[in-house]
């Protein structure tokens, strides 16, 4: 019974095989083949049932596996769903996986039997692994059953917010499934995808933005919150689900950033410095002559997807040159040019679809390919289609100066044995001269001597050709008409070209023109149709400028073409009587034409093909196919005033750091940094410490770790131009952003920095803790100068908790202004001709001024902190034996001193010290006479002992320095003779 | 996004179908066999084409169109970028890519395509990650199923989709660990009639087999890589470390990979390897042409050039050649035209060469045009742009590893005009 059903459903796959053979004509020897083929699995396939109910594993394997065969095949292998369907819970994972793939494709046709696995799936989805509940998600996501619409919807909702990023981006693939199983439960999708959208992992973003974008691509208000992450989650996301997600980006820029192209007269003046240079300076000058400033979220993205250029998959790297095209300023965009050509490299398909791509952008923008003429030359081993689009970018590309160059190559392709191609070229001819007009002559010449070829085709183009230049100017070429009315050319449009040209211009050919007609007259009857209508035309014409010549033989024509076959012949040629003989029935028409006949055309415009495809996306299938597909969402265009910027802000978010710390490959090596900045939310910690100065220093103060000279170039521009600084894949920065408590308006956010300076050796004497002294704070930046943003330092005097060589310093920040001001920081080093490398002798001499930078939203300053020689000390305590004695041996040249008055209040001892402390971070000496007042230290650098002593004497006091530096003795005493000598 | 996946033979039997949404009828394919028919060429079939409902993109390899379905707007470079994808993958797992092997393997295949696709959507894309669930077959595997039962298909489930470099499986241990990086570069030109360039380029490319156990963190340093001009990169390569250093760092997938494809920045000079003399003539009237080639190297740095292959497209005129080679074979095909010639090593104090007439239909006039040559060579040893690697370094794991590099030139799309 069972062999029966089956054996008989064999039969109906066999006759639907057959059936299908027939419908595809092109195949019907292929699909009695098949047949053929199809019989013998017949006999085969009997005992497929029995064996799949047996007992033994290896039989069930090798059952399914050939069901998957025939499945393969297309053919018809539904009956056996009852005997496939019990073995959904095999512990064989291969069979399991079979079952799988048969339940999949046959579940929509066997409904009920379907629910009979339904359950196996649900206790799957709740599995303590997350990689089955994951498959299992998927199998019943892709089983279309409506009934488990419900089901489907339950475990979707589950998976959303299940623990394991894969399982979540499955439920992300199950949206799309469900959605288009039942549109109804929209609603509810939406809800999850919104979830989704929030999720943090890079294995989401990808299949939640495809979802979106199937789901809801209108829900444009879903992004908003999810922008910035996106942006910087690119980088790390797998490179399918970055397709997706830059294309959806690109329509989501367009509809929230104001166009970056309306200024470009102003771009173009500067543009050459501004190119290459750091984008900053253009920037500050752009900002102060035109109100155009690039969103910061704009610019995030650009700066983003640009290194997805260098992606393998070209997908990608097409997306991202139409992102740039579409979103980028003008004078940007040709960053995308090598990646493009770099493209067609590739399989002939790929080279296919991006030279198309490239055609469209070469008609705007001549100048981004132009650099890359010769990678467009043709080959003879290119198909043809290959070569008519590299035929029509070269067109696209001709201009004065490389004209000759292409012209000559264009000589050669003329000469191809693809003379389809041939004739494409010489269209392409066409086309440079009438645009070009200095050469329009020599082209001209050029074609009129591929009259003479012996190939139809290419002779039959050169005259349409040479039709269309000479209407440009006529005058100057009879002798051009002259040869060619003598041309017997087979090819009926090229004869029908030639013909209209004699009777267009019949004046300035008057002699030859009668001639022509009177030939056409004798092999009227055996021309072509189209030959025929201009034959009649050409008569008409010469009828009316030289009628005494022609009047009998336009009769005689006007008399063939009224008894043609051709009804239209038969028309034009009542019509054309109508118009020109002139007789009682004529009516006011006649008299015009004249007029009508020989009104003076306007030349035709030769352009290209791909004139009109700007109007889709570029990278779309829609381009592709130069029409709108199914599905295609139009780029709007820029928003005039761009709308609330403040909705792409995140509020506090926590998961950051461990997210960030799993799926970030790239960002593997700038962890340390990383790190640093996270132990502290409010202090931003800049080490440079001295052994490994250069390259630590520039780390930390580009602000993203990852730093070499010309990633902090980018930085710095990407700091003032955009609130998040970091480069392109830093997440660091998204962190500092986010933990940050946003700033209201008018809110005094102040955050301080504390500043280690490098500086090395320890010293065995015994360091003691600072004596307290008020902080007197330095204005680095003012808040004028600033523009709201104010900058004081001061030494705290604290030992630095980064190294034992460094020196604190404190900045404080200030914001005045009413704007929110973020990451704030240090961009480099630019003190005068000294750098980070020479930061080391900064410390020693403690003579030197550091200066750096800081950078605000916009605006970047320079500032310079002065480290007081005072504050490079570190206080020592030391007995007054152990003093006289280190003091004994600094004399001579390593002592310095001086005698001042000092003012009467500062007699008594402790006014003294105290001077002395608040200038020089100094260790008070117990001393046993009242009018000495001794104090040690050492420099932090170096660790080279100082010492000060104050003899006081009345109102004058003896005032010494002893050290080994003898430059930081003669500051130190300077900087204390100031200080004691001036009232408290 | 993919609806359907058709395999499409030369002689235009569909011998696998794959749904992975609905099923389409392989009627669709209809569109695709009237595209065929209007193509002169197999190439020539436009690799985008519309029907009433769907879309039909496909790519042809190995003599097989892998035609995909389409119901909705995509872009046409994901689906053609990933129908390689499916090939390579076919290819790194049946060792050639036929239709031999696919019907061998259909199961492998079904699976493989189940797993690179969710409702249409790429899932698994990375050999390592496909290889972890389903194991390539090998002879042996063969053998030992059949008798023992057990399957291709791996007990693990697909953990190298969790992490954070999916491209490596967790647990490779080898007991020689080696990493071998091959430099080839290839040189694209077109020469002219008088010899001299039109346009050359050079594009190199560094595939690696690399063995190691563990998870080694490689650096590769190159000695001038300021000659790359434009570079693409494995996903495992940090690009931030390339940008800042010039160096590639990265966690190498396991087994052989492309690690970059570059292209030499176009302001150096190309040297050219091997210059070609050449008198092709036709004369009106005669049915007889004149056929001579000689072959020479210039420019090859003291490197031998190998492997010569030159071959051209004759005129359709050409009946016959008798040609007579000083080394090597030629053939002639008189159906579709194709002269090559398989020169072998250029001996610079005895040229190759290649002369004889070419018999012509009696009547005919002359063809317009000389047949361009296409010529493949290999020069082993050497990358013709100078790029040299600087030194390869391992850290993260302890032992140490055996390194090797190889350089070789190629001809790329390499063409002499006559």
């Amino acid at each position: 019974m069972s062999a029966n059903s089956l054996a008989y459903s064999e039969q109906s796959g066999a006759e639907a095989a057959v059936e299908l053979g027939q419908e595809t004509t092109p195949t019907s020897s292929a699909g009695g083949a098949a047949f053929g083929l199809f019989s013998t699995d017949f006999k085969k396939n009997e005992d497929l049932k029995e064996m799949l109910e047996s007992t033994k594993e290896s039989l069930k394997l090798e059952a399914m596996k050939r069901v998957v065969g025939l499945i393969a095949r297309g053919k018809n292998a539904s009956e056996l769903f009852p005997a496939v369907v019990k073995n959904v819970a095999s512990k064989n994972i291969e069979l399991k996986k079979l079952v799988y793939v048969y339940l999949v494709r046959y579940a929509e046709e066997q409904q009920d039997l379907a629910l009979l696995s339904i359950s196996t799936f649900q206790r799957a989805l709740k599995d303590p692994n997350q990689l089955i509940r994951a498959s299992a998600l998927r199998v019943l996501s892709s089983i279309r059953v409506p009934i488990i619409v419900p089901i489907m919807m339950l475990a979707i909702k589950e998976a959303a917010t299940d623990l394991s990023p894969y399982v979540r981006k499955t439920a992300a693939h199950a949206i799309q499934k469900l959605y288009s199983l039942d549109p109804d439960q929209k609603e509810h999708l939406v809800e999850v995808i919104e979830k989704l959208l929030k999720d943090k992992s890079t294995l989401v973003a990808g299949s939640v933005v495809m979802a979106f974008e199937e789901v809801c691509p209108e829900r444009i208000d879903l992004i908003h919150k999810n922008y910035r992450k996106l942006c910087n989650l690119l980088m790390d996301v797998e490179e399918w689900g970055q397709v997706v997600i830059i294309n959806m980006l690109t329509r989501y820029a367009r509809t929230q950033f104001v166009s970056p192209w309306r200024q470009d007269g102003v771009f173009e003046e500067n543009s050459e410095k501004a190119f290459y240079d750091s984008d900053e300076e253009k920037k500050e000058g752009a900002a102060q002559t035109k109100p155009y400033v690039m969103d910061p979220d704009h610019r995030l993205l650009l700066r983003n997807t640009k290194p997805l250029l260098q992606s393998r998959n070209t997908a990608v790297v097409m997306s991202v040159a139409q992102l740039y095209w579409h979103l980028a300023p003008k004078h940007e965009v040709s960053v995308v040019t090598k990646s493009l050509v770099r493209l067609l490299r590739s399989h002939r398909e790929v080279q296919y679809v991006v030279l198309q791509n490239i055609a469209t952008m070469s008609i705007q923008r001549k100048g981004m390919f132009e650099p890359f003429m010769k990678s467009f030359y043709v080959r003879s081993t290119d198909a043809t289609h290959i070569k008519t689009l590299k035929l029509e970018i070269l067109t696209n590309l001709a201009n004065e100066a490389n004209i000759s160059t292409i012209l000559r190559e264009f000589q050669t392709y003329v000469k191809s044995q693809d003379k389809a191609f041939a004739a494409a070229t010489i269209q392409a001819i066409g086309r440079c001269a009438t645009n070009i007009s200095e050469i329009t002559d020599a082209c001209l010449n050029g074609l009129v001597l591929l009259l003479s070829n012996r190939d139809e085709t290419v002779v039959a183009e050169s005259v349409v050709v040479i039709k269309k230049l000479l209407q440009t100017q006529p005058s100057q070429h009879s002798d051009i008409i002259k040869h060619m009315a003598k041309l017997r050319v087979p090819v009926p449009m090229a004869r029908a070209s030639i013909l209209w040209l004699i009777g267009e211009y019949c004046e300035h050919v008057p002699r030859i023109a009668p001639d022509v007609l009177r030939k056409m007259a004798k092999t009227f009857t055996s021309e072509e149709d189209i030959v025929k209508l201009q034959t009649v035309n050409l008569a008409a014409k010469l009828y009316l400028t030289n009628s005494k010549q022609t009047k009998l033989l336009t009769q005689y024509i006007l008399n063939l073409g009224k008894y043609d076959q051709n009804y239209d012949i038969r028309d034009r040629t009542r019509f054309i009587r109508q118009l020109i003989v002139p007789n009682e029935k004529s009516g006011a028409l006649s008299k015009y034409a004249r007029r009508i006949l020989l009104a003076p055309k306007p030349a035709p415009v030769l352009q290209s093909a791909f004139k009109d495809r700007d109007r889709f996306q570029l990278g779309t299938l829609s381009h592709t196919l130069n029409s709108k597909a199914t599905g295609y969402l139009e780029l709007s265009d820029w928003p005039d005033v761009a709308p609330d910027q403040s909705v792409r802000n995140v509020e506090v978010v926590e998961a950051v750091r461990i997210n960030t710390r799993s799926d970030c490959y790239y960002r593997r090596d700038e962890d340390h940094s990383e790190e640093k900045r996270l132990c502290s939310h409010s202090y931003l910690v800049f080490c440079s410490r001295s052994d490994e100065g250069q390259k630590n220093g520039r780390l930390e103060k580009s602000g993203s770790g990852s730093g070499s000279a010309s990633a902090s170039s980018e930085e710095s521009s990407s700091a003032e131009s955009s609130s998040e600084s970091g480069s392109d894949s830093d997440s660091g920065t998204d962190q500092k952003r986010n933990t940050k408590p946003k700033p209201i308006k008018k809110v005094r956010d102040v955050i301080h920095v504390v500043h280690c300076f490098c500086l090395s050796r320890l010293f065995p004497v015994q360091v003691s803790s600072p004596v307290f002294v008020p902080v007197r704070p330095h204005e680095l930046l003012h808040r004028m100068t600033g523009k709201g943003l104010a900058a004081q330092y001061h030494f705290p005097r604290q030992p630095c908790i980064y190294g034992d060589h460094m020196v604190s310093v404190q900045l404080t920040f200030n914001n005045h202004g009413d704007h929110a001001l973020e990451d704030i920081h240090i961009s480099e080093k630019t003190s005068t001709g000294q750098s980070i490398h020479c930061f080391r002798p900064i410390g020693e001499s403690g003579s030197a001024a550091v200066l750096g930078r800081t950078c605000s939203k916009t605006e970047r300053f320079s500032v310079s902190i002065q480290p007081a020689v005072g504050e490079l000390l570190l206080p020592v305590t030391m007995t007054e034996q152990d003093f006289s004695r280190e003091q004994g041996k600094l004399v001579g040249m390593n002592e310095s001193s001086a005698t001042i008055t000092m003012a009467p209040e500062t007699v008594s001892s402790q006014p003294v010290s105290k001077k002395v402390v608040s200038v020089a971070n100094v260790g008070v000496v117990p001393s046993g006479q009242d009018n000495v007042h001794r104090f040690a230290a050492k420099l932090v650098s170096s660790g080279t002992l100082v010492l000060v002593c104050v003899v006081q004497k009345d109102s004058s006091a003896q005032l010494t320095v002893n050290t080994e530096r003898t430059v930081v003795g003669s500051m130190l005493l300077r900087e204390l003779q100031t200080a004691l000598s001036s009232a408290p | 996004m993919i609806h359907s996946l058709f395999l499409v033979n030369a002689t235009g039997d569909i011998f696998l179908e794959k749904h992975w949404k609905s099923v389409v009828s392989r009627s669709v394919c209809d569109y695709f066999f009237e595209a065929q028919e209007r193509a002169t060429e197999p190439e020539n079939i436009p690799p985008v084409i519309p029907t009433p409902h769907h879309y039909l993109i496909s790519v042809l390899r190995h003599r097989i169109y892998f035609v995909a379905v389409i119901q909705s707007e995509v872009p046409p470079l994901f689906v053609i970028e990933f129908l390689h994808r499916v090939v390579d993958t076919f290819q790194d797992y049946f060792g050639v890519c036929t239709e031999a092997a696919i019907k061998d393997n259909v199961v492998v295949v079904y699976e493989l395509l189940e797993e690179m696709l969710d409702n249409g959507f790429p899932l698994a894309t990375e050999s390592n990650i496909l290889k972890e669930l389903i194991k390539p077959p090998t002879i042996l595997r063969t053998v030992v199923n059949t008798i023992t039962g057990s399957t291709n298909v791996g007990e693990q489930l697909p953990t190298g989709q969790l992490s954070v470099v999916p491209w490596r499986r967790t647990g490779v241990k080898y007991t020689n660990n080696e990493a071998y990086f091959d430099v080839v570069e290839e040189i694209d030109a077109i020469i002219d009639k008088s010899g001299s360039t039109i346009t050359a380029e050079i594009q190199g490319v560094i595939d690696a087999c690399v063995k190691l156990t563990g998870m080694p963190d490689l650096t590769l340093s190159f000695m001038n890589p300021r000659l790359l001009d434009d570079v693409s990169f494995h996903p495992c390569v940090r690009f931030k470390r390339w940008e800042a250093e010039r160096i590639l760092s990265f966690i190498p997938p396991d087994g052989n990979f492309r690690l970059l494809s570059y292209h030499v920045s176009s302001q150096n000079l190309v040297a050219i390897p091997v210059y070609v003399k050449h008198n092709i003539t036709f004369r009106e009237g005669s049915s007889q042409g004149r056929f001579d080639l000689t072959l020479g190297p210039k420019q090859t740095m003291g490197k031998a050039v190998e492997s010569v292959l030159v071959s051209s497209q004759l005129p359709r005129g050409v009946l016959n050649t008798s040609l007579n080679p000083s080394q090597g074979t030629y053939t002639f095909d008189p159906v579709t035209k194709l002269l090559s010639w398989d020169v072998g090593k250029i001996n610079p104090q005895k040229l190759p060469s290649l002369k004889g007439t070419m018999s012509l239909q009696a009547g005919a006039s002359k063809p317009d045009e000389n047949p361009t040559i296409n010529i493949q060579f290999k020069i082993q040893q050497l990358a013709i742009s100078g790029l040299k690697v600087n030194r390869l370094d391992m850290y993260g794991e302890k032992y140490k590893p055996f390194k090797g590099i190889k350089y070789m030139t190629k001809a790329g799309k390499f063409q002499v005009r006559t």
